[in-house]
């Protein structure tokens, strides 16, 4: 017995020995690693060591490898090797494109005809028009750079009504066809139930893709471009605005992230939804899911279905689309999916959830900056992910939204320009747009890199590049007739203008059909005076890109405005401080005639005004680029032809780009009545067809913007002080009160 | 409860009934035992600051202390890497989890020297100064992590940054050996001068399976985009040469060449148009009378005339930086450094850092068929732009070019940012220099919205012992349509409303406090952030003669 106890207590301890040697002392490494930082010891962990050697340099001073190199090769052949061997998936502009052809004439598109009994469906059919009708267009494919097949190439898959059948010979028949090169093809839906590849089912050739869904593996990179999925009933132009009306801060809506859609349970991109519902919480987290689709959805069922599809009735998509902060977009069967777009229109903050998808206009889009890029494999970290963005983050995305919305998304032919323009902005190579350019307002459509590549030259950057723009102006006027007698108010006006201190030239538009006249007859003012002659005498020539023309204002005037030194200089003012915006002096405004059902136009004094005639305005000298360039040469020779409604055209445009109202100064009372009263001189303002003129622009030009982007505005900018009741010494432009 | 009641009733039973012996014996036990955790405590404790002093002076260890590893020949060698990689295929993101500082954590393995079977080193260079730097400020940094379970990106501390001084099966081997390799799964590579004679691939020819790699030198076709990074070419004159910033604006030549290793048909093309334009165009080449070594690094000629290097880069407006053998070139740091725009020549080439850096703001890239429109190309360029240009390069290299640690931080932080996105940096954090970050002005309203009459405004009265203007206040802003909600801030703690008194702003005290208060603000803005404007808004027709009935805001004006 005692014996017994004593072999138990001597086992014990020596038990308890072996164990204590074994924690204690026995692994010695990790315990010590373990016990310093249980210890928190105070110096910094510094487990590379720092080598202290005589280390050698990766690369030897004297590159030899080159020299030796250049023996042997020459880059031209080198050149040529490359483009022989990246052909078909390794495409490259520099491998599959031939440049040569968009050097001669620039960059235009040309459009096959369409073939009698050619179906082509309302989508294509869109962007078919809409190529036309842009200023890429050509009808002559020896001057085109991209071609755009008319066969219908949308819907590749074969079970679609869509389809076209034999696309494969049809193309390969086409004369032009040159094994695809230089060609574009655009595509929403490839491959079919059950692998959904994103094959087209025909030999593409050199051609590049526009391709909805299309993954990273098989885009190639600067050659193809991922389009939007988008429906058939998509506008075709203009397009509806964003949902965002107003900011509210703080940010958050009722629910935090929605999602409504259908569920596939089985095969490819299934698996996701699936899962949506353990992130479910029915109470900002809303993931719903229904399993009723298809014929036979009954035979796929699984024991949730029910409950699902329950749930799923219980809540209204537009009501949650509008009322959520986040918006999850998975992937469907195909990577891209309608939500997206609805989303994003929506202001509601996008969250992909699908892998590899490669996101629309990927190659120009800042994607981080309006959607939240999820992650299918941590789809259960969605939820804290997307409350740890903070509310500044959360308006940032939400207004970033709208913006790339109305900039890209919202019809046909945003999407379609957009395409081109990228592949135009590869062409141009060194004088392409910057990430800025496309990812600011007013985005890549209309800041053309013709005018320049340089940020500063444009009137959107000044806050974000923290400069100012030149403080000069430039004052063109329009002068159409001719110089009799030394008392006409257009050498008035040169004299006043000329005084003030922030002119820097006059360039007088001589549009009047007599010769110019002689140099002495013009006064005598401290600043140069250019008289350029109008080449063909036209309306549209009075916003010409003239290269003299250098300082970034341009006061716009007719021959007969009566300005005084001080407007002038209080309008450079305020333009100073809204540089993309029209400011001037005479306004009008429009309104919707709802017994004519369209536009009207009216001159009479209102609370309200839309438009700053360019009789006497200051804006910015790119307007006058994109009046040039941007606009159709159908609108420019309508105005021209009517020798009316240029200033609306402007006013139009400007409002188009910017979003926002023109900007009126306060004028003298005295140039009111002569602008306002029509006075009996034998302007163009007293011809009684000049107002129904200016009706039929409004309407035909709202119809071409696809909507009506003027502003209104119940602002007046008078000077500080203006009219109040201290004395007029303490006035900095006091003229302007004078009668 | 019950087991315990047990031993309590034995335990004193034991000893009392125990002999004298038996008890020396169980003291001498026990004696053991504590002297065992005497001992063992010591263990803790002592011998445990003698091994940490031991790594301070690990901090000296010289590179060949590092373990010696012995590659057999039949060691698995990796897969060539996966064109299609991307990272949602081939890179584990489980190992990155969820955590709120949104922060990648490395790994990096302890240095060891590879040798083959016959005791050759796989690297005739071994560690270069360049990648221990790199390591080091990798260890130095936020991202690192000695716990090698906790890591999500594992570096490995084989040098691969020179492809040359590499045998490539034997470093493939070498990488295939790490500990938690796993087809390279979430590894990371630098390599700089990838390919060798005669074609040079533009990506590292060491089978690396997925591992991803930073790499200097891609071309289209060998970069995985959203996979790899690229990455410059580090030019160690960066760490010899200060080069000074110098402001922008026209310099004294307007093209410059300086590379030494120019092919033929390209030098023929540079002479050509330095004949058309003359002195704007200065073409350098090496020094023939020179020796070899460091002394002709630093010096350039043309006809007989010496030039230091890279000073003479800080000479011009634009220096060309033409693709050699490889793609990257080490010279676009030197060019960039010196503020000078890059006109860079090397078609197909993916510039360092494209991901994120807009090369359009501090770069010219040409084709390199069209060489000899470079003069004409270039000179269209205005020069307010090009001015910006040279800011932007100075302020590439600073940030991104510098050093190693800027290379390693930035890759670092590309990575970083793709896998968690919604804390990427923005575009203008990477892309505008600290002094248009602080003269821009960002709002953070920026979509042109015309506000909506519908949800009115909030009026904030601020109120300091005058209830009778409060009240007229109150009552005159309660009558206007779009008022939303009224919020009084009472400001006074103390006093009860006095009597009503003159105007606040009679109050000279008041004007002077004022403009401490304008003062003190604009010393903590750094600048004062105020703008002076001469217009004030006005309704359309204020004060204008016209009936004020039909005015929109009569009362305006009116007063």
């Amino acid at each position: 017995m005692q014996a017994k106890k004593r072999y138990l207590i001597s086992l014990l301890t020596g038990a308890f020995l072996v164990l204590l040697f074994y924690f204690g002392g026995g692994v010695p490494g990790p315990a010590a690693t373990g016990s310093r930082s249980r210890h928190g010891y105070s110096r910094p962990e510094q487990p590379w060591p720092h080598f202290s050697d005589p280390l050698q340099h990766f690369s030897p001073w004297d590159q030899s490898d080159t020299e030796e190199y250049n023996v042997h090769i020459s880059p031209r052949q080198k050149r040529d090797v490359n483009s022989s061997v990246y052909k078909g998936k390794r495409c490259r502009m520099q491998s599959c494109f031939d440049f040569s052809l968009c050097q001669r004439n620039g960059f235009k598109v040309y459009v096959y005809p369409q073939q009698k009994g050619e179906k082509i469906s309302e989508s294509y059919q869109n962007i078919l028009s809409t190529i036309e009708g842009s200023r890429f267009y050509t009808s002559d494919p020896g001057q085109a750079c991209l071609f755009v097949l008319s066969l219908d190439t949308l819907d590749r898959d074969q079970l679609s009504p869509q389809y076209v059948h034999n696309l494969k010979t049809k193309v390969q028949s086409l004369p032009l066809w040159n094994n695809g090169r230089n060609h574009l093809i655009f595509n929403l839906y490839s491959g079919t139930w059950p692998d959904y590849t994103e094959d087209l089912g025909f030999d593409i050739g050199q051609a590049m893709l526009a391709k909805a869904s299309i993954s990273t593996e098989n885009f190639r990179p600067n050659f193809d471009v991922s389009i939007p999925l988008f429906s058939k009933d998509h506008p075709r132009t203009g397009g509806d605005r964003g949902y965002l009306k107003y900011n509210t801060i703080p940010p958050f809506r009722k629910y935090m992230l929605v999602f409504k859609g259908k569920r596939y349970l089985t095969g490819i991109g299934s698996d996701t939804r699936n899962a949506l519902y353990h992130v479910h919480n029915a109470e900002d987290v809303v993931l719903l899911t229904t399993c009723k689709h298809g014929k036979d959805w009954q035979k796929h069922k699984d024991a949730r279905c029910d409950k699902d599809n329950a749930e799923y009735e219980k809540y209204d998509y537009r009501e949650m689309l509008h009322n959520s902060t986040f918006c999850l977009v998975p992937r469907g069967r195909r990577l891209g999916s309608f939500r997206f777009l609805e989303a994003l229109q929506a202001a509601c903050v996008p969250v992909m959830l699908s892998n590899g998808w490669e996101l629309p206009f990927s190659e120009v889009i800042d994607w981080n900056t309006a959607a939240v890029i999820g992650d299918e494999r941590l789809l259960l970290q969605i939820p804290s992910t997307v409350r740890s963005i903070h509310q500044d983050k959360i308006l940032a995305l939400r207004q970033q939204t709208q913006f790339l919305w109305e900039a890209y998304f919202s019809s046909v032919e945003k999407i379609v320009l957009t395409t081109l323009e990228i592949i135009q902005d590869r062409v141009l190579q060194q004088t392409s747009r910057s990430n800025l350019m496309w990812n600011s307002h007013p985005g890549g459509l209309f800041t053309l890199p013709h005018y320049s590549s340089y940020l500063g030259d444009f009137p959107f950057f000044y806050a974000e590049l923290g400069i100012k723009p030149n403080p000069k102006f430039t004052a063109v006027i329009h002068a159409v007739t001719p110089l009799v007698s030394q008392s006409q108010p257009i050498l008035k006006l040169l004299v006043s203008v000329a005084r003030s201190q922030y002119c820097a030239q006059i360039i007088v538009l001589w549009n009047c059909d007599k010769p110019l006249p002689a140099k002495h007859r013009w006064p005598a003012t401290s600043v140069p005076i250019i008289v350029i002659e109008g080449e063909n005498k036209v309306m549209s020539s009075r916003f010409q890109p003239y290269d003299s023309i250098i300082s970034d204002a341009v006061l716009s005037l007719d021959e007969d405005t009566v300005l005084s030194t001080t407007e002038v200089d209080f309008a450079f003012t305020v333009w100073q401080s809204f540089p993309e915006r029209i400011v001037g002096y005479p306004a009008r405004s429009h309104f919707w005639d709802n017994n004519k059902e369209r536009w009207g136009y009216t001159s009479k004094w209102t609370n309200d005004y839309s438009m700053v005639l360019t009789g006497a305005a200051i804006y910015h000298r790119y307007y006058h680029f994109l009046y040039s360039h941007f606009l159709p040469s159908s609108l420019k020779s309508m105005v021209d032809q009517l020798a009316n409604c240029e200033d609306i055209l402007m006013n139009f445009l400007v409002s188009a780009v910017t979003k926002l109202p023109p900007i009126k100064v306060t004028q003298k009372k005295q140039y009111k009545e002569t602008m306002m009263g029509q006075s009996s001189r034998a302007s163009r303002w007293a011809d009684p067809d000049h107002f129904a003129q200016r009706q039929t622009c409004m309407n035909k030009f709202a119809s071409w913007f696809g909507g009506m982007p003027l502003v209104h505005s119940q602002m007046r900018l008078d000077p500080v002080l203006f009219k109040d009741q201290v004395s007029i010494l303490r006035k900095k432009y006091r003229e302007i009160e004078r009668l | 409860m019950c087991a315990s009641v047990k031993y309590g009733s034995r335990g004193p039973a034991l000893i009392p009934r125990m002999k004298t012996k038996h008890r020396i014996y169980y003291i001498t036990l026990f004696s053991v035992v504590l002297l065992g955790l005497i001992a063992t405590g010591m263990f803790q404790f002592w011998p445990h600051s003698i091994e940490s002093s031991a790594e301070w002076s690990l901090d000296r260890r010289s590179v060949h202390d590092a373990p010696l590893v012995r590659i057999p020949m039949s060691s698995p060698i990796p897969e060539r890497g996966d064109l299609s990689c991307r990272m949602h295929t081939c890179f584990d993101v489980y190992r990155c989890g969820y955590n709120p500082k949104n922060k990648i954590k490395v790994y990096i393995y302890p240095l060891q020297r590879f040798v083959d079977e016959v005791g050759v080193p796989i690297s005739s260079t071994g560690l270069s100064r360049e990648y221990n730097d790199l390591l080091s400020a990798i260890s130095d940094s936020d991202f690192y992590t000695d716990d090698v379970t906790r890591a999500c990106l594992f570096i490995p501390s084989t040098d691969v940054l020179n492809q040359n001084s590499l045998r490539i099966r034997e470093t493939a081997q070498a990488l295939a050996m790490l500990p938690r390799w796993d087809k390279g799964m979430n590894h990371l590579l630098f390599n700089m001068l990838p390919g060798g004679p005669p074609d040079y691939n533009t990506a590292l020819d060491v089978p690396r399976d997925r591992a991803l790699l930073a790499g200097g030198g891609f071309s289209t076709w060998t970069y995985r985009q959203g996979y790899d990074v690229s990455i410059p070419v580090y030019s160690p004159l960066s760490a010899e040469v200060d080069l000074p910033e110098t402001q922008p604006g026209p310099r004294r030549y307007f093209i410059l060449s300086s590379q030494t290793a120019i092919h033929r048909e390209y030098r023929v093309e540079l002479e050509r148009l330095k004949e058309e334009n003359g002195e704007a165009l200065l073409l350098l080449d090496k020094c023939s009378n020179l020796s070899q070594g460091l002394a002709s690094v630093r010096k350039r000629c043309y006809k007989g005339q010496v030039y230091d290097y890279p000073q003479i880069l800080q000479e011009s407006s634009f220096c060309v930086v033409l693709r050699g053998a490889r793609l990257g070139q080490a010279t676009l740091s030197d060019v960039l450094q010196a503020g000078c725009v890059p006109v860079i020549m090397a078609d197909s080439y993916i510039l360092p850092f494209s991901e994120v850096l807009d090369w359009k703001r501090a770069s010219v890239v040409i084709p390199e068929e069209k060489l000899p429109e470079m003069y004409t190309i270039l000179k269209s360029i205005p020069h307010r732009q090009v001015e910006e240009m040279q800011r932007q390069a100075r302020w590439f290299w600073e940030a991104y070019f510098s050093s190693m640690k800027a290379i390693g931080m930035t890759t670092l932080q590309i990575i970083n940012d793709r896998i968690y996105p919604y804390a990427a940096r923005t575009y203008e954090e990477w892309n505008n220099p600290s002094v248009v970050k602080w003269s821009s002005v960002n709002s953070p309203l920026f979509l042109p919205l015309i506000p909506p009459r519908s949800p009115g405004f909030t009026a904030v009265v601020l109120t300091y012992d005058r209830i009778e203007s409060l009240f007229r206040v109150i009552t005159e802003i309660s009558k206007v349509p779009s008022l939303a909600k009224l919020l009084v801030v009472w400001n006074n703690q103390n006093k009860s409303p006095p009597e009503a008194i003159d105007g606040l702003s009679l109050d000279q005290t008041h004007m002077v406090e004022r403009s401490e208060c304008i003062n003190k603000f604009a010393s903590v803005f750094g600048t004062m952030p105020l703008k002076v404007v001469e217009h004030r808004a006005d309704p359309v027709l204020y004060k204008d003669d016209f009936p004020e009935k039909l005015k929109s805001f009569p009362n305006i004006g009116s007063l």
